[in-house]
């Protein structure tokens, strides 16, 4: 599995916020997306990501335009914004309930799911009463219902605590072990032991 | 470890919508209360005549019904798209189309259905006789698709902008204009002793091409909306 | 053939092309301006019903013919943009956008003054006259909707579907209108109806829709010219044509 972004350029109004930019992630890797605030991380996610066109270049994975095969790319690539996606609305476990059926994923254990990502007991607690950590790592169980090989983080360390941002990195440690490639922005450093890190500065 | 089957999903997904719905209960109360109120200001406004009031009903209760759904439009994929959950129906493993629909039949029934279920008691109030109210109510149940699907595709439009209030009523009037005439022109006619069959015919071919068309409109505004 | 068609649609080569051309735009309009109103005010002979009120036609049909074929045009520019993304499709549907609005304007007004001798009221609910209103309302959505969008390739982008939302619509509000005002008003006759005119007074009236068409040709070439100026700021193609001004 190789992603490639090849030229990108991104304009805001009259702004460039990057030209040219290229870079390749392989299985096994994680890119780190590297900037200060307004410089373009989220935007350029969402070009990878498929959300967004960019104005010039385009991304590739495994050789074939993602604008190509669209369907096929979303289901082997999981999103995850600095936006959680939960609907307050509803439980937690109703939550997780529905993103599976959205990813038409196997049916998976949710009391598990739920334990693994620190909310054990809550499966029945509508999420309107969690904490913005709590909702945050609700976002992430996403990364382990929908079984896809490409993670884009945008931001994933909002909200979280020290116990939280280890869940993270035991998760994208994991992910990678298994193969899989991880693209994630952040505006401050982020430390993975034992793992291939690539950075991309904006 | 099975996977479900499609019609598990879309069921999972319709009983999600109306759970929300039902934990919100309150506030799906909103387009009713709305159009009762538009409806009830016109006897108070104009004066308890029955005949003036029988002449008007048609357009009053057209008119309040064409109001509350306007009302309602901007609630439709507003709340998904501040949350990150409509980029989420985008990248989903589902047609978006499909999604649409769904998320279009459950507003539907939870927003029109409910006013259009009320409308023969207000009809009555405005002197309406029963054979006139069948007309009305299918009138409304052709009408109100369109209504809402063409206004669903001009509000998705506006989700870049925050508050986007008048400008969407300004945009969907015209487009409103059709529906309100046929659908009156329906009732009226029935009061007047003559067949209702031409102006229904003419909502239900709006009602067919809005259906066929709009949720495509749709996907094409959702997707502009998600890439900021 | 794709590629001249890429040519034609770079911003660089359409401000040079529609510099040179306006100047002779300008001239042609003058002319079937002046030989239109000639012949609508001077030279066509009174008609035997309305007198010389009648001659308001001469500005008033134009007009409403404008307004129908600015947007139509509009949505093929939009029909452009979002199936080939042209961005000169983008930037010739938002500049038409505002003379279509004024056409429409124009048309209402003229309608509305010439019904003011004729059936004494300032507004009558003639169906042509509400069509052309909520054709209006039509062209003020799409300014509205460009307005308040701020990355104008997004505004763009969502201009054109509304666009041809409302292309779609025309028709159905067109007819529509027609049915709602003779059920109520009966078969009375419209502010517009056109009986088979006489030579003399339909052969003004033909040029003074080529004026009008002129005319809007030369609004749009202006309008989208000061539209990419402010679209492409910082572009090679801009900086070279400063030059060359400040060279002169």
């Amino acid at each position: 599995m190789i992603l490639q972004a090849k030229n990108i350029t991104c304009l805001r109004g009259h702004r460039q916020l990057f030209t040219d930019l290229s870079f390749t992630v392989n299985s096994g890797e994680v890119l780190l997306v590297e900037g200060e605030n307004g410089s373009g991380k989220s935007t350029l996610l969402r070009i990878v990501s498929g959300l967004r066109r960019p104005d010039a270049g385009e991304v590739v994975w495994n050789e074939q335009a993602i604008t190509a095969i669209a369907a096929d790319y979303s289901q082997q690539m999981v999103w995850v914004s600095h936006r959680n996606g939960i609907n307050d609305s509803l439980t937690a476990k109703e939550n997780i309930q529905l993103s599976i059926s959205l990813s038409k994923s196997a049916v998976l254990n949710i009391n598990q799911i739920l334990e693994r990502v620190g909310l054990k007991g809550y499966a029945n607690t509508p999420v309107r009463q969690f904490s913005a950590g709590m909702k945050r790592r609700l976002a992430l169980s996403r990364l382990l219902t929908q079984q896809a090989s490409l993670w884009i983080l945008d931001e994933p360390q909002g909200a979280l605590d020290k116990a939280g941002i280890e869940l993270l990195d035991n998760l994208i440690t994991e992910h990678v072990a298994n193969n899989g490639m991880v693209i994630m922005s952040s505006h401050h450093d982020v430390q993975f032991n034992n793992l291939t890190v690539k950075t991309c500065r904006l | 470890m099975n996977k479900m089957t499609p019609f598990h999903d879309v069921y999972s997904l319709i009983s999600s919508e109306f759970l929300v719905a039902f934990r919100h209960r309150y506030e799906a109360l909103n387009p009713l209360l709305f159009f009762v109120l538009v409806c009830l200001l016109f006897p108070l406004g104009i004066g308890p005549s029955p005949q003036l009031l029988n002449t008007i009903a048609p357009g009053i209760i057209w008119a309040a019904a064409l109001l509350a759904i306007l009302m309602s439009l901007s609630n439709v994929f507003r709340t998904e798209y501040d949350d990150g959950r409509l980029e989420l129906m985008v990248l989903a493993n589902h047609s978006l189309v499909l999604l649409t629909t769904i998320k279009l039949l459950a507003h539907w029934c939870l927003n029109v259905l409910p006013l259009i279920l009320l409308s023969p008691i207000i009809a009555s109030a405005l002197g309406m006789s029963f054979d006139v109210q069948i007309t009305l109510i299918l009138s409304l149940l052709l009408g109100t698709p369109v209504l809402l699907l063409v206004g669903t595709t001009v509000s998705t439009l506006t989700l870049v902008i925050p508050q986007n209030g008048m400008l969407l009523a300004l945009l969907v009037l015209p487009l409103y204009v059709p529906v309100l005439i046929f659908g009156t022109s329906a009732v009226n006619a029935t009061a007047a002793g003559m067949s209702a069959a031409g102006p229904l015919y003419v909502l239900a071919a709006l009602c067919v091409l809005s259906l066929t068309l709009s949720p495509f409109a749709i996907v094409s505004a959702i997707k502009i909306g998600v890439s900021q | 053939m794709m590629k001249w068609l890429h040519t034609m649609a770079s911003s660089a080569w359409f401000y040079r092309f529609s510099g040179k051309m306006i100047p002779w735009l300008m001239g042609i309009f003058g002319v079937l301006f002046l030989v239109g109103l000639y012949g609508g005010l001077v030279a066509a002979p009174a008609d035997y019903q309305q007198g010389d009120a009648f001659r308001i036609i001469y500005i008033h049909v134009p007009a409403a013919w404008m307004s129908l074929f600015i947007y139509i045009v509009m949505a093929v520019y939009g029909f452009i943009a979002l199936v080939w993304r042209i961005k000169l499709a983008e930037v010739l549907l938002i500049s038409s956008a505002p003379i279509g609005a004024a056409f429409t304007f124009l048309a209402l007004v003229t309608g509305s003054l010439w019904g003011k001798p004729m059936w004494g009221t300032w507004w009558s609910w003639d169906a042509r006259l509400t069509s052309e209103l909520l054709l209006l309302f039509l062209y003020w959505g799409v300014i509205g909707l460009y307005a308040a969008i701020e990355d104008k390739r997004t505004a763009s982008r969502a201009v054109s579907i509304l666009t041809l939302i409302g292309v779609v619509n025309i028709p159905i509000i067109h007819y529509s209108v027609e049915w709602w005002n003779t059920l109520h008003q009966g078969s009375s006759v419209t502010l517009t109806d056109k009986p088979s005119m006489a030579t003399e007074m339909l052969i003004p009236l033909l040029v003074m829709a080529t004026a009008f068409k002129v005319y809007y040709a030369i609004s749009l070439l202006i309008r989208t010219r000061a539209e990419l100026v402010e679209r492409e700021p910082n572009s090679k193609w801009l900086k070279q044509v400063i030059e060359e001004n400040n060279h002169e």
